[in-house]
């Protein structure tokens, strides 16, 4: 039941196994594009040798040298997140209605409120998720796509560490979106105090979406590719050498 | 580059089945309940969704629900449904179609940044009226981290077993033990 995986051969994983063998930064590695290899985008196997619409055997998903449009569909996204990051910003994501008036709250009108408050902590926190870290993704965003579609060489490690930043602190711009929803559920005591959302929410979760989608599709590898055939690759993830002759015993135990 | 998530893969159902449980309770009880000069009012994360949702704020009230409630859920059961222990071993009906799935859905639930919204909430509130934590808090504050570890399995692994099965199949050795 419980198969130790270390005892197996370490050949069966290509990918993985090679992660081990490589030093990871080595000037002039050869890409996988080079030899002819395909990575699954889904499972992860390594083929070689395969044709344009081939599928991965182990997962049955297309193979892709490249996310398929990467470029083309992050600016998409992305035009549409600076849109939408407009009104996000400048609607109302809240009204608070009491039996003495009514308060309309932005964003940035959130913040300052905690932080005249005293809990400078929490506007600290909510400044960060949902100003700053919108803003952060959005500009390198654009910044990973311009460089991207340029081949530019300029930083890619620090460009690759960039990305890896962003697909990570993504989610949590969702904050406001969040504390919104339960204020509203939470203040419904008629007459007396009650809290409806703004429409301003309804842009700021847009936001968040379309940048998380617009990181998703843009694929870091293209940050390593190079102009003309993209001969050279830097140190990336999945350009291991070494691979070959793993992947050969895999190939040759496939067509068995 | 990642470690190999293989040898975590025996805890990996019982915390499976605890972030099941603490789901539970979690979405069935009040998380907060307000206290402002003798009325009160309390809601549950799927009463802050209905509230959302008839206040004609129907996309945002899908958003929560999705990233709260159904992503997480969905990817506990699938991951329940690989782990349980089959006749049919890796090759189980849909393995294939539940793995990518369970890939697509993985960035998008949002549990732990949710529990921050609600402690947000709850410093906002506690200006205007008195605050009091109900079950589901708590509960929601296991659940994160509990699905943290379940959250950082890498499905890869499963697919991984895949591959050895497939790899089995065509070498000499056939119907060999079930390979996980």
């Amino acid at each position: 039941m419980s198969a130790d995986t270390h005892s197996l051969p370490d050949s069966s994983f290509p990918g993985e196994s090679a992660a081990h063998a490589a030093p990871a930064l080595e000037p002039a590695v050869s890409s996988a594009i080079a030899a002819n290899l395909r990575p699954c985008h889904h499972c992860g196997t390594v083929w070689e040798d395969a044709h344009d619409d081939a599928r991965c055997e182990v997962c049955h998903s297309p193979l892709h040298v490249r996310k398929i449009d990467s470029l083309n569909r992050t600016w998409a996204f992305l035009i549409a997140a600076c849109i939408m990051y407009i009104p996000a910003n400048l609607m109302p994501v809240m009204t608070t209605t009491t039996l003495l008036d009514e308060q309309q709250d932005t964003i940035m009108s959130g913040i300052i409120y905690f932080w005249v408050e005293g809990s400078w902590e929490l506007a600290i926190v909510v400044f960060i998720a949902s100003f700053l870290v919108p803003l952060f993704k959005l500009v390198s965003l654009i910044i990973l796509t311009v460089s991207a579609r340029r081949r530019s060489s300029w930083q890619r490690l620090q460009r690759a560490k960039l990305y890896r930043v962003v697909e990570s602190i993504g989610r949590w711009s969702m904050l406001d979106v969040f504390v919104v929803s339960l204020l509203t559920g939470l203040v419904q005591i008629e007459g007396f105090a009650k809290i409806t959302a703004g429409i301003g929410v309804a842009a700021f979760g847009s936001v968040v979406v379309l940048t998380m989608l617009a990181s998703m599709s843009f694929d870091p590898r293209l940050i390593w590719d190079q102009d003309e055939d993209r001969e050279e690759q830097g140190p990336d993830e999945n350009t291991r050498p070494s691979q070959h002759a793993d992947l050969q015993e895999q190939q040759k135990k496939d067509s068995e | 580059m990642e470690r190999d998530t293989g040898s975590r893969q025996q805890r990996l159902l019982p915390l499976t089945v605890a972030s099941l449980i603490l789901f539970v309770i979690a979405n069935s009880f009040p998380i907060v309940q307000i206290e402002l000069q003798g009325l009160s009012s309390q809601t549950t994360l799927i009463g802050a969704v209905k509230v959302l949702g008839t206040e004609g704020m129907s996309l945002v009230a899908l958003l929560v629900l999705a990233t709260t409630i159904l992503f997480p859920l969905l990817q506990l059961l699938v991951l329940l449904y690989l782990l349980l222990p089959t006749a049919h071993g890796v090759n189980r009906p849909g393995i294939r179609t539940l793995l990518r799935v369970m890939q697509m859905v993985r960035p998008w639930g949002m549990v732990e940044v949710f529990l921050l919204g609600v402690l947000v909430a709850v410093v906002k509130l506690s200006n205007m009226a008195t605050v009091i934590p109900g079950v589901a808090l708590w509960a929601f504050g296991a659940l994160t981290i509990v699905l943290t570890a379940v959250v950082s399995f890498n499905p890869r692994y499963l697919w991984r077993s895949l591959v050895i099965a497939r790899m089995e199949d065509a070498g000499p050795v056939k119907d060999g033990e079930p390979v996980r």
